[in-house]
């Protein structure tokens, strides 16, 4: 399918076009072209190994192994990912992951947020560092949960904490687009709840991209919504006109329960 | 409608209770067959403390009587029939000072790279086969190996030095293959979370990686420690004097070592008192204890620290 044209202007977080991927002799994305506009969050749904995780994780280049080809062009906040040329760590700096089972560094929970800013900016003074570390948990809404016991560890932290964390650690880097790959499939109702309005808070701030196996949980929390199908990407549109009505019958299938 | 009239059926057959009888056996028998298990395996963690103990209990019981400072700190006289053995305290440690300082730096780094950066190519493969042939070489053959490469062929001649290294090839290949191990058990979670905030391969290793995996790394190193003091072969032609009662200060010096001086004591020196024989017996696995205990302490306190 063709990109749908961003409604709010040219500004694209991130770009594909004809991007394909093979692991060995799997191609695990066809083709895929889209345009995802900065700002908003995009769900990827679609069957297990309908290659959704495979494509964020392009996005900051963590499936590089030698056994993996790609071909197309991809560009994330204004990376030319693929590109030799492309420096990988200032890219992960900018474009930072979350996952599926929260894992927070074996550190404390203040040098979990600080330790990608101690290593990226080393003179940032510590003052700097302090205000930076507050901003982060005050933004993801956990200020007052840790700032107690910001020398305990991470562990000792509640799993949606935990997970909240992650994404606390990610944003003193000023990150432009936080891939996230099923954030909340290994927590509770209450954390899925505070997981979701964390990423409504951070809409317009942050790019967000959101795989996810749930779909109300896309539903609910994104703009808009690729489906996915064997490796290619069979309808990207806005999250309530694929789910009213979707205009590929295999869209329809998925969404109505019938396979997948 | 159809449809699900019929999967309800066939979900009713399936939950039905089966027809098929099934003998279960006599929990009795059970019961003994399990109290006997416990028997046999205490028997046999027994016998393998048994050894141990008589070991260490027959030493103290006939060499703590020969302990005394000048036996410690004393130098050798009449041949070796009197007098002390602190030469031979003195060269054992230089001889593992040596080795670790050999060992430790390349078979952490080597361990490092195998677990972190060689992955599961070809090379990795053939180094790994590498190791694992090397650790099962026996020590006289490492004897061999030192007496031709480093006392012989890099004309270091006869030791602390080659000694040392000699003991230090003989103990890399389970440093290596220690770190590489404890570096594993790290979860991977932590590196793909530290890759990414775009934090390289080599800081995650140096400031996450590492860290935990240390008391692991100790762990190996520790056993090396016992095994480079203890071992004679290796450093009979590469390092160890028979008799050389002057301390050295120099590792291309000979020096007299512990475990060559319980093989030189035992069987090769007639009218030796018995005590002498245990004496020095007994201070060889001191010295071992001692070494080790530091390191277990050293581990205790970085385990202490871990996050995990």
């Amino acid at each position: 399918m063709t990109p749908t044209p961003a409604p709010g202007g040219p500004v694209h977080a991130s770009s594909a076009t004809e991007l394909s991927l093979w692991y060995g002799k799997f191609r695990a994305l066809d083709k895929v072209s889209f345009a995802i506009n900065a700002g908003e969050i995009v769900s990827l749904i679609g069957p297990s190994g309908c290659g959704k995780s495979t494509l964020i994780r392009c996005m900051n280049r963590m499936n590089d192994s030698p056994t993996t080809r790609t071909e197309g062009r991809l560009t994330v906040a204004n990376y030319d990912v693929q590109s030799p040329n492309t420096d990988v760590l200032a890219l992960r700096r900018d474009v930072g992951m979350v996952f599926q089972r929260p894992n927070p560094l074996p550190l404390s929970i203040r040098e979990n947020v600080l330790f990608g800013l101690k290593l990226h900016a080393r003179s940032t003074p510590r003052a700097d560092q302090e205000r930076l570390m507050t901003e982060a948990f005050e933004t993801v809404g956990m200020w007052d949960d840790v700032k107690d016991k910001l020398n305990d560890d991470a562990e000792s932290l509640s799993l949606d904490l935990r997970q909240k964390l992650c994404i606390a650690r990610l944003l003193p880097l000023k990150p432009k687009v936080l891939l996230m790959d099923e954030p909340c499939s290994a927590l509770d109702p209450d954390g899925i709840a505070a997981v979701e309005e964390l990423m409504a808070e951070l809409r317009g701030h942050y790019t967000q991209i959101v795989v996810t196996h749930n779909m109300q949980q896309a539903r609910r929390v994104s703009d808009r919504c690729m489906f996915m199908l064997m490796g290619e990407l069979v309808e990207f549109t806005d999250t309530d006109d694929l789910f009213l009505a979707p205009q590929d019958e295999r869209t329809a299938r998925y969404i109505e329960g019938r396979y997948g | 409608m159809n449809g699900t009239d019929v999967r309800t059926a066939e979900q009713a057959t399936a939950a039905s209770p089966s027809p098929t009888t099934v003998a279960f056996a006599d929990l009795a028998s059970r019961r003994r067959t399990e109290s006997l298990a416990g028997l046999v395996l205490l028997g046999a963690a027994a016998l393998a403390a048994i050894p141990a103990l008589a070991i260490v209990g027959l030493l103290i019981v006939r060499g703590a009587p020969a302990l005394s400072l000048e036996f410690l700190f004393g130098m050798p006289l009449h041949g070796m029939t009197a007098g002390g053995i602190f030469p031979a305290i003195v060269g054992t440690l230089w001889l593992v000072g040596v080795s670790l300082a050999f060992a430790v730096p390349v078979g952490v780094l080597a361990g490092i790279y195998l677990s972190e950066y060689a992955g599961e190519g070809r090379v990795a493969r053939i180094v790994d086969l590498a190791i694992v042939n090397l650790a099962a070489v026996p020590s006289i053959v490492h004897a061999l190996f030192g007496l031709g490469a480093f006392v012989l062929f890099m004309r270091l001649g006869t030791s602390i030095l080659a000694g040392g290294l000699t003991l230090g090839v003989m103990t890399l290949p389970v440093i290596i293959t220690s770190t590489k191990a404890a570096l594993q058990s790290v979860p991977h979670s932590f590196r793909l979370a530290s890759w990414n905030l775009g934090v390289s391969r080599w800081q995650t290793i140096r400031h996450i990686v590492l860290p935990n995996a240390l008391p692991g790394i100790l762990t190996g190193i520790i056993l090396q420690v016992s095994r480079a003091a203890g071992e004679t072969a290796p450093i009979l032609f590469t390092g160890a004097a028979f008799y050389l009662p002057i301390l050295p200060d120099d590792v291309r010096m000979q020096s007299m070592a512990l475990s060559m001086h319980v093989y030189a004591l035992v069987t090769q020196i007639p009218d030796v008192p018995l005590e002498m024989k245990y004496g020095s017996a007994l201070v060889l696995v001191g010295t071992v204890v001692l070494l080790n205990s530091f390191a277990t302490v050293l581990r205790y306190y970085l385990r202490r620290n871990r996050k995990w």
